[in-house]
């Protein structure tokens, strides 16, 4: 199963729980703030991502949307 | 590719005011989308509280009704007495529903109204500034609890949960967190029972949800929902503590 | 029937769906009466509350939904309501709240008095905000007037307290019923029932824009002001040639009315004015009375409050004299006749 995130970065509040949990490690800290003054998520589109979902079922902001196929 | 993960359609796309990693904007999210997956956004009335929740009105795209601090429970009997076709739902903080709202809590739940109450437990008063709470646990420091709480002077934490699955009027009891995404499902499913025993006329259904407050409690987003494993579920164990209603949920 | 039973005959009569109400003494015969008679009406609810503040709360959410509905309680209860009836009156709720009023302050006495006035007629909660006040003074006029509050509540968004008193409420007296009850109760359009076919809304007064809330005020009180123009209501007793008017309201006036009865018969030209609106009070009208005669007794049971309403409306022309009795000791006709022969004489009234 391949997967695709698309994170808003104008949504997230840089709360890293994303980060934390994600099995494969592919969200890190932006270097660019975003309007609000927060460090977003950031996806590295590796190919690894599984679309497990588990990054959008724990962020707060509902900053993130899930891609499989 | 397909999209398998999108905004429910009962939450307002709107930007949460809630501090990075709280809890409220997670459990909005999942109460909205059993709102859609049940199919009740057109009968449910909800009853938010003063609190940081207090906005719950502009995130929940279903009719919604100030409470007084404490109240939601009266105010949801009131709306479920005069409307029973309505799917009636109180969000409340802990402050709300086990120190001002105890009598109204514990009343509600002996006559079996036919609501569900949302429980959201993070230890303090959050909006206020962090304030000790009935749930605050031994030793916990807070604004009111400078010293960290000492059960001689300030009492013991309250485990309201439990106390309400004593009075025969309530069906359901359940306590959940959301401090993980494995929690934050049987989160959603323990929600969806609490509303599927309203719409089957079970009686009063109780769903209390650890949730985490990283501004009051000091610590990151990451280190907040550490805490509610390491700390406060050992205070306020997870599971069902009762459940009278004879079905599992459809899940 | 006694007052409270007609209060509750007369609820029922006026569509009233729900009843959250609680024990206190003198008016567990109206609780019981709904208990009695409007619980097992079909689509209707009665609960008794946990306390008068669940009582309140319950009536805000019957109301945010759509139905008549109501509360009572006497003095120290309605004291607990005053959070509710704040916030009835700020998300402008229709509700009526039933007092039947007893001595205080404190847990004071079952016994009849009329101290809550400043209570009911000031906003007696938080915030600037006023109810309509009614002040019956028989067991007809309860009846009436609950009719009458049901109507006023709906047709201006607004909560309305009547005021009456223990000893209203436990009188019997003969009084006719001028409506029937509906088969169903009513539901008023624009209630909170789901979003359905219609954008959600939420009802709520909380605000973290100030001017939002300054707004809300400014509207509530030109709600006011309308009030203030169309819904006063009030009686003249012998007023016309009257050198001396006495003012009260409720129990007082009845009292009142025995002892200028026995005044008349002695010669003494005596008349009443009795506010029925408590607010709006009718200023204009007793500001009228003016040119009658510039001499007045306000007779309460109490210390004195609807005394400065009676004040103000005068205007700085009239004699105020004051004649009170608090703590719940029920004046007789013959001690307020004593009161009005001696001002009489004093003020030269002859």
């Amino acid at each position: 199963m391949k997967g695709q995130i698309e994170i808003n970065r104008e949504l997230c509040k840089g709360c890293e729980i994303c980060i934390y949990f994600c099995p494969k490690k592919l969200i890190t800290l932006s270097d660019q703030l975003n309007d609000a003054g927060y460090l977003p998520s950031a996806f590295n589109d590796s190919g690894e991502c599984t679309g497990c979902a588990t990054c959008a079922t724990v962020c707060p902001e509902v900053a993130i949307e899930v891609y499989c196929g | 590719m397909e999209k398998i993960f999108s905004h429910p359609k009962s939450l307002k796309k709107a930007v949460f005011h809630y501090c990075p990693g709280c809890g409220h904007s997670i459990i909005h999210r999942i109460t909205c989308e059993v709102i859609d997956e049940l199919g009740i956004q057109d009968r449910a009335i909800g009853v938010p509280p003063p609190g940081c929740s207090v906005f719950a009105y502009y995130y929940f795209d279903v009719d919604m009704v100030e409470s007084a601090h404490g109240r939601g429970a009266a105010v949801a009997t009131g709306i479920k007495r005069a409307y029973p076709e309505s799917i009636v739902f109180t969000y409340q903080g802990d402050g709300d529903l086990a120190a001002i709202g105890t009598t109204e809590t514990l009343h509600a739940a002996n006559r079996g109204e036919n609501i569900t109450a949302i429980f959201i437990n993070n230890a303090v008063y959050g909006m206020t500034g962090g304030q000790m709470a009935p749930t605050t646990m031994l030793g916990m420091k807070t604004t009111t609890s400078p010293f960290g709480r000492d059960g001689k002077l300030e009492g013991y934490p309250i485990k309201m949960s439990e106390i309400v699955a004593q009075v025969l009027g309530s069906c359901y009891v359940e306590r959940v967190a959301v401090n993980s995404p494995a929690n934050i499902r049987k989160a959603k499913k323990a929600i969806k029972k609490a509303f599927q025993n309203q719409i089957g006329g079970k009686g009063y259904s109780l769903v209390e949800i650890l949730s985490p407050c990283p501004t009051n409690w000091k610590m990151s987003p990451v280190k907040a929902w550490q805490w509610v494993d390491e700390v406060m579920s050992k205070e306020f164990p997870l599971g069902l503590i009762k459940d009278t209603t004879g079905k599992p949920s459809a899940d | 029937m006694t007052g409270n039973a007609a209060i509750g005959e007369a609820a029922i009569r006026a569509g009233c769906q729900s009843y959250f109400g609680y024990p206190i003494t003198p008016q567990n015969e109206l609780t019981e009466y709904m208990a009695a008679n409007l619980s097992r009406r079909s689509g209707c609810s009665f609960v008794q509350a946990e306390s008068e503040i669940a009582a309140i709360n319950m009536v805000y959410g019957a109301s945010v939904a759509g139905v008549r509905t109501m509360t009572s309680s006497s003095s120290p209860g309605i004291s607990l309501k005053q959070e509710g009836i704040s916030y009835l009156a700020a998300c402008q709720l229709p509700g009526v709240i039933v007092n039947m009023s007893r001595g205080g302050p404190g847990l004071g006495s079952i016994s009849a008095a009329q101290s809550d006035y400043f209570q009911s007629t000031r906003g007696g909660g938080h915030g600037d905000y006023r109810t309509i006040v009614l002040g019956p003074g028989s067991v007809q006029e309860l009846a009436d007037l609950t009719h009458h509050a049901f109507e006023l509540s709906d047709k201006y968004f607004i909560p309305v307290i009547i005021l009456g008193d223990g000893m209203l409420g436990q009188m019997m007296e003969p009084l006719e019923f001028k409506h029937e009850a509906p088969e169903v109760p009513p539901v008023r359009q624009n209630a909170l029932r789901g979003a359905k076919d219609r954008p959600s809304r939420f009802v709520r007064t909380f605000t973290s824009n100030p001017p939002d809330l300054e707004e809300l005020n400014w509207s509530l009180f030109r709600r006011y002001q309308l009030l203030q123009k169309q819904e006063v209501k009030w009686e003249n007793y012998l007023t016309e040639d009257a050198r001396l008017i006495v003012t009260a309201f409720g129990i007082a006036a009845r009292i009142a009315k025995g002892a200028i009865k026995q005044a008349r018969a002695m010669g003494l030209k005596v008349g009443m004015f009795r506010p029925i609106t408590l607010w709006p009070f009718p200023n204009d009208q007793l500001n009228e009375l003016s040119n009658t005669t510039k001499y007045f007794l306000d007779f309460e049971m109490n210390m004195g409050q609807m005394i400065e309403d009676v004040k103000l409306s005068l205007e700085g022309r009239g004699d105020i004299s004051f004649h009170g009795r608090p703590g719940g000791v029920i004046p007789t006709p013959s001690e307020v006749l004593r009161v009005i022969t001696r001002i009489y004489y004093q003020k030269g009234l002859n």
